[in-house]
């Protein structure tokens, strides 16, 4: 594939992950402070997020998984991962945060079960989804191609 | 030392923005969270302004216990070891007066009021970013 298709096809893909919710403002603002001095930044702080959330979902698993379920505790990962998805602007997990938190509050087990699954889902889509738009970075990068940021035109 | 005020009276502005409001700022980001440590230190970076980070309030009191000063901390509220709250107070305790604002993902209507008197100049919600960055160094630049 010739660079250009390549560039087009990342502009679309950028915008369809912006306009199906998947990210939102705050990715943007990380893609804006990605500069030559700081090539990597983008995906140095999604790798960050990446390794934070299965730690707090194993956590979580494990927290829900208990004979007697320590709600403060379950809130406090719940907390942390609603945190960590908004600082990079996953914003289906980080709404699927405010619902488990919501039955966390409630101390309702089989809510905060279902919208675990839930925050998994989104979690597993949104990493799918960025790992593809960074694999098609590296073929433009390595096509001798460069990202069209200002393209995207937000 | 130059004479900056000279300088500025003679209509050199760039100096006056230079100094005062990018290259002499310097901020404390204390957060255990390296996604935030990483935003922040580059939000940071991108305006000019020199930073250091911290994970949590013990480390942000021992960095001015042993003599380091800064014009800005973000600090952050719920941390392991010592939290946002206790940070500040001890900080002000100690006679810091630099401008504090309180970043967490805590809304405003989520008893941060305990936060604020702790000795808060600002509060902004995460996630933080360029335009909540400088509301917080406008702030900074009164107080300068």
């Amino acid at each position: 594939m010739e660079v250009g298709q390549m560039q087009r096809q990342w502009l679309d893909y950028t915008k369809s992950l912006f306009l199906e919710g998947f990210l939102d403002g705050q990715f943007l603002q990380l893609q804006q402070l990605q500069d030559e001095s700081n090539p990597d930044f983008v995906v140095e702080v999604v790798s960050l997020f990446f390794e934070d959330s299965e730690k707090l979902l194993n956590d979580l698993t494990s927290a829900l998984g208990q004979q007697s379920v320590d709600f403060k505790r379950v809130d406090a990962h719940v907390h942390q991962l609603k945190g960590s998805s908004s600082s990079i602007g996953a914003q289906r997990v980080k709404n699927a945060c405010i619902a488990l938190r919501n039955y966390c509050e409630e101390q309702n087990i089989e809510g905060c079960i279902g919208c675990l699954q839930q925050v998994k889902h989104e979690y597993n889509m949104v990493k799918n989804k960025l790992e593809n738009l960074f694999r098609l970075e590296q073929q433009i990068v390595a096509a001798g191609g460069s990202i069209p940021m200002t393209e995207l035109g937000f | 030392m130059e004479d900056i005020g000279a300088r500025i009276l003679a209509g050199d502005h760039q100096v006056q923005y230079g100094q005062n409001q990018r290259t002499k700022i310097k901020a404390l980001v204390v957060d255990d969270n390296m996604i935030n440590q990483a935003l922040h230190r580059t939000l940071l970076r991108n305006l000019g302004i020199e930073n250091h980070v911290v994970g949590n309030g013990r480390e942000a009191v021992d960095v001015h216990c042993s003599g380091r000063r800064f014009d800005l901390i973000l600090m952050d509220l719920d941390m392991p070891v010592m939290n946002g709250i206790e940070a500040t107070k001890k900080l002000r305790a100690m006679g810091i007066q630099s401008t504090i604002a309180g970043v967490s993902s805590r809304s405003v209507d989520e008893n941060i009021q305990e936060f604020w008197e702790a000795g808060l100049d600002d509060y902004q919600q995460k996630p933080l970013n360029f335009p909540k960055l400088v509301s917080i160094l406008q702030k900074v630049n009164h107080s300068v």
